[in-house]
C-alpha cells in the first residue's frame, strides 16, 4: 500500500515539474525551421486523406498560406511542415501539450475550448445535424426518442446531444464512435439509426458511401458551429500572425477561388462535388473577419 | 450484405503491409530490444543488496503489472512531451511524434515483465557460479556481465521470446490512440470503404499465422538449446 | 504550456447528467467488474473442460483441446473484439444479427465483450489446468484406475481436487488480468472505467486528473483481489500439498 503511495506521489511530482510557461510559437518555428500542422483523416473537404495518404482539404490549403505568411514574418528562407494526424478526441491535448502548432481541420470554436487552445479567424460556419436513412423518417428531435444515436468521441456534437439528452430526458442512447466513418457505419449497418455531427462532415460521408441516395441531413439545427484553424493558447504573437494572414486571404477575394475549389466542384479521391455555395453566415464572416467563439455572433 | 468483396484486400495490400506492419514489426523489435535492456536493469536492481533500489525497481514492477496497458498507453501519450521537457530542461513540452510515444510506452510497459523474467534467469544460475567469479578477482559488473547474464539469458530465452510474441499481440492496442499499426490500418481502409468483415477477418489471420509460426519457433528452439542437467 | 491542476474537477458535474465525475467513475469501476466475473465465470467453465480434456488419453480430443487453444491464444485479444462485435452480427442469420444489432448500449457492447474475453481467459485457465493436472503424480491416477474407478471419476475424486488447489495462485493472477483486459472493451463501445476515464478527459479537457483518477481505482482493485484470493487460498489450502509456482512471464 505505501508503495503504491509512493509511486502515485512521485508521478504526481514528476508531472508537475513539467508544467512551465511557454515560450512563444514563433520562436519555436524560427529556431527550429520546422512547424508542424495537425489534420484529419476523414474531414471531407475540409481535411482529409486522398489516396494517397496524403493530407489535403480546404482548411489544408489555408494553413498553406498561413504557413506562407510566418515564414515571410519570420523571413526564414524555408519552413520544414510536418504533418501529424489527430482525432476529435487528441487534437487539444496534443495541441496543448506542444506536439501540433496549427491543427487545420473541423474544429469548432466555442467558449468552453477557448480556456484550453484559442482559434483564429473562422473559416467555416457549419450546423450541428444528424444523418440517418431516409427509410427511418427522423424529422425531429422527438423523433429520435429512445433510440440509438452514435457521435464521434471528444466533438462538440457528442457533448451537445448528451446534454440535450439529459435534459430533455430524451432517453436516447448515445455510442461514441472513435472516428467519423465508424460512426458512420453504426448507421449504415443499422446499429445506429442516427449519426449527429457537423452537416458538413454529413454531406462529406454520405457523399462518399455505397447508396448516397439512402441518407437524408435533418433540416432541424441543434446548434450554429464555427469552424477554426486551432493555435495554442495565450500566444499573442502567433495569433497576429495568423489573424494577419486570413483577414487577407478573406480580405483580398483569395477565398472566394479556395472555397470553391473544395465546396463547388468534384475533390478527390472519388470526384464528389459538394455542391455548396457559401452560406449567408460565412459570407457574413468574410466580410467581417471574426475569431469569437460565441455562436449568436454566426446567426 | 450481399455479396463479400475480398479484393479490397487485395487492393490495400500495400498501405496495409508497407505502413502498417512496418509499424508493428518495427515498434516490436525496438520495444523488444528496449524491454529486455530496462527489464535485465530493473532485474539486477531487484536482486541487488541495496534495499532502496530493490524496493523502487519493485514498485516499479507491480506498477506496470497493476495497471491495464491501454491505461498505460494514454498516460503516456499525454505525458511524454512533459516528462521529456523536464528531463532535458526545456521550457516547453518536447514535441514526440505518435510512434515514439507508442515506443516509450511499450518499451517501459514490457520493461516490468522482462525483468520479472530476468529475475528467474538470474536466479537460476547457480550462485557457485557468482563465488566463482568474485574468487578470480571479478567485480559485480564483470560477474554479471561475462557469467551470469548470457547464462541467464540462455535458460530464459524461450520464456524472453514467449513474451515478445505477446508484445507483438499487445502493439495492436495502438489503435486506441489511432495509430496507424497493422489494425489501424486496415480499421481506415475498413471504414472507409464499408468492408468490416473482410479486413477484420483477414487482420485475425494475419495475427494467428505470425503468431503461431513465431511460437512454433520458439518450441523447436526449446527443445534444441535445452540443457540437460 | 501551463497544466492547471484542477482537483475540483471531480466534483463537477459530468454532461450526461448521472451525476458527479467522481460517481461517473465508479460506475464504470462497476461496469469493469461486471464484466471481468461473467467473463471470469465462462472462462472458468469453459478453460476447465479443455485443460482436463487435453489431458485425457484420447488423442482427437487432445487435439480438438490443443487446436481450441492455438486459435484463441494467437490473435491478439482487440482483434477478437472486433471480430465479436463488428463480425459475428454480420454472419448470423440475418434477423438473428439484427436482432444483435439492435441490442441498446451498453448490452450491445457488454455481451460481445464478456463473450470475448470469456473464451481469450479459458485458453489460460486451460493452460494452468492443464499443468496442474500434470504436475501430480502419476501415482495418483493410476491408484484411482486400480481402485476400479471411470475416467470421469477419476478426474472428479482425485485429480481435479488437487490440482486445482495446485493452480490457485496462477489462476488469481489470470483473475486480475481479466480485470486488466476488460479495459480493451473501450474500443467496441463498453463504457468501463478506462473508457470513461477518457470521456471525462474528452469532455472537461482534464487529462491527468482524470486518469490519474482511474489508475488509483485499478490500483486498489488489485490490492482488494490479491489478499481476497490469499484468504481463499488459505481456506482451500491442503496442508503438505506443494504448490506449483507461478509463471514467471505472460501477463
Amino acid at each position: 500500500m505505501k508503495r503504491i503511495a509512493l509511486w502515485t506521489l512521485s508521478l504526481a511530482a514528476l508531472v508537475s515539474f513539467g508544467a512551465t510557461a511557454q515560450e512563444g510559437t514563433l520562436k519555436k518555428v524560427k529556431d527550429t525551421a520546422t512547424i508542424t500542422i495537425g489534420h484529419r483523416d476523414a474531414s471531407l473537404p475540409l481535411s482529409y486523406y486522398d489516396d494517397k495518404q496524403q493530407p489535403i482539404g480546404y482548411a489544408m490549403d489555408l494553413c498553406a498560406k498561413i504557413v506562407d505568411a510566418v515564414k515571410a514574418e519570420l523571413k526564414l528562407p524555408k519552413i520544414d511542415v510536418k504533418y501529424q494526424l489527430v482525432t476529435s478526441a487528441n487534437r487539444i491535448p496534443l495541441m496543448a501539450n506542444g506536439t501540433i502548432d496549427l491543427e487545420c481541420g473541423s474544429t469548432t470554436n466555442n467558449v468552453a475550448r477557448q480556456e484550453q487552445v484559442w482559434f483564429t479567424i473562422t473559416h467555416f460556419v457549419t450546423a450541428n445535424r444528424w444523418a440517418s436513412k431516409k427509410s427511418a423518417n427522423l424529422k425531429t428531435l422527438a423523433d429520435l426518442k429512445g433510440k440509438t444515436i452514435v457521435s464521434t468521441a471528444g466533438s462538440t456534437n457528442i457533448k451537445q446531444i448528451t446534454e440535450i439528452n439529459a435534459a430533455q430526458n430524451l432517453g436516447m442512447n448515445i455510442i461514441s464512435a472513435n472516428g467519423h466513418p465508424e460512426a458512420f457505419q453504426m448507421v449504415e449497418t443499422g446499429r445506429a439509426v442516427a449519426f449527429v455531427m457537423d452537416d458538413i462532415i454529413l454531406a462529406g460521408l454520405a457523399a462518399q458511401s455505397r447508396a448516397p441516395g439512402d441518407y437524408e441531413i435533418s433540416s432541424v439545427a441543434l446548434s450554429v458551429e464555427p469552424y477554426g484553424i486551432m493555435l495554442r493558447k495565450d500566444d499573442k504573437a502567433f495569433k497576429a500572425v495568423v489573424d494577419a494572414a486570413m483577414t487577407r486571404i478573406y480580405k483580398s477575394g483569395e477565398i472566394n477561388a479556395i472555397y470553391s475549389k473544395w465546396f463547388e466542384k468534384p475533390v478527390p479521391p472519388k470526384s464528389v462535388n459538394m455542391n455548396l455555395p457559401m452560406t449567408a453566415a460565412f459570407k457574413k464572416v468574410v466580410a467581417n473577419p471574426t475569431s469569437s467563439g460565441d455562436p449568436k455572433v454566426y446567426e | 450484405m450481399s455479396g463479400y468483396d475480398f479484393d479490397v484486400i487485395q487492393r490495400s495490400w500495400v498501405y496495409l503491409f508497407r505502413d502498417g506492419m512496418t509499424f508493428t514489426l518495427t515498434l516490436t523489435a525496438l520495444a523488444m530490444v528496449g524491454g529486455i535492456f530496462f527489464g535485465t536493469l530493473l532485474a539486477m536492481m531487484r536482486l541487488s543488496k541495496f534495499r532502496l533500489l530493490g524496493l523502487a525497481a519493485g514498485g516499479y514492477v507491480n506498477l506496470m503489472r497493476s495497471l491495464p496497458l491501454v491505461l498505460v498507453i494514454f498516460w503516456f501519450f499525454f505525458l511524454v512531451p512533459y516528462i521529456g521537457a523536464w528531463i532535458i530542461g526545456a521550457k516547453d513540452p518536447v514535441k514526440v511524434g505518435s510512434f515514439m510515444s507508442c515506443l516509450i510506452t511499450f518499451t517501459m510497459f514490457e520493461a516490468a515483465y522482462y525483468c520479472e523474467i530476468m529475475r528467474a534467469g538470474i536466479q537460476s544460475v547457480a550462485r557457485g557460479q557468482v563465488w566463482a567469479g568474485y574468487a578470480l578477482g571479478l567485480n559485480y559488473w564483470l560477474t554479471m556481465g561475462k557469467i551470469v547474464l548470457p547464462q541467464a539469458f540462455r535458460n530464459m530465452l524461450p520464456v524472453l521470446l514467449t513474451q515478445t510474441i505477446i508484445l507483438f499481440q499487445d502493439t495492436s492496442l495502438v489503435y486506441v490512440i489511432s495509430a496507424t499499426d497493422f489494425l489501424g490500418a486496415a480499421a481506415k481502409v475498413a471504414n472507409r470503404d464499408y468492408r468490416l468483415v473482410e479486413m477484420y477477418t483477414f487482420v485475425a489471420v494475419v495475427y494467428f499465422v505470425v503468431s503461431f509460426g513465431l511460437s512454433t519457433m520458439v518450441k523447436t528452439l526449446q527443445s534444441r538449446i535445452a540443457i540437460i542437467r | 504550456m501551463n497544466y492547471n491542476w484542477e482537483w475540483g474537477i471531480y466534483l463537477a458535474a459530468e454532461p450526461g447528467g448521472t451525476g458527479i465525475y467522481i460517481k461517473y467513475l465508479v460506475i464504470g469501476l462497476g461496469w469493469t467488474l461486471a464484466t471481468a466475473l461473467a467473463a471470469w465465470v465462462i472462462a472458468l467453465a469453459i478453460g476447465s473442460v479443455v485443460g482436463t480434456l487435453r489431458t485425457t488419453p484420447h488423442k482427437w480430443v487432445v487435439r480438438l483441446g490443443n487446436a481450441y487453444v492455438e486459435i484463441f491464444r494467437n490473435v491478439p485479444l482487440i482483434v477478437q473484439m472486433f471480430l465479436w462485435f463488428f463480425v459475428v452480427p454480420e454472419l448470423l442469420p440475418k434477423a438473428l444479427g439484427d436482432w444483435v444489432k439492435q441490442m441498446a448500449p451498453p448490452w450491445g457492447s457488454y455481451l460481445p465483450a464478456v463473450m470475448c474475453l470469456g473464451l481469450y481467459t479459458s485458453v489460460r485457465v486451460a493452460e494452468q489446468v492443464k499443468a496442474g493436472i500434470g504436475s501430480l503424480s502419476r501415482g495418483q491416477g493410476m491408484a484411482g484406475i486400480a481402485l476400479g474407478l471411470t475416467l470421469g471419476q477419476n478426474y472428479r475424486f482425485v485429480l481435479l481436487p488437487q490440482a486445482f488447489r495446485i493452480v490457485l495462485p496462477p489462476l488469481t493472477s489470470e483473475f486480475m488480468n481479466v480485470i486488466k483486459n476488460s479495459s480493451v472493451a473501450l474500443t467496441i463501445g463498453l463504457l468501463e472505467l478506462t473508457g470513461r476515464a477518457r470521456a471525462m478527459q474528452e469532455f472537461s479537457f482534464k487529462v491527468f486528473e482524470a486518469f490519474a483518477a482511474a489508475t488509483v481505482i485499478y490500483l486498489l482493485t488489485n490490492l482488494v483481489v490479491v489478499y481476497g484470493m490469499r484468504a481463499l487460498e488459505k481456506k482451500v489450502r491442503v496442508p503438505g500439498l506443494i504448490s506449483a509456482s507461478p509463471t514467471a512471464g505472460g501477463h
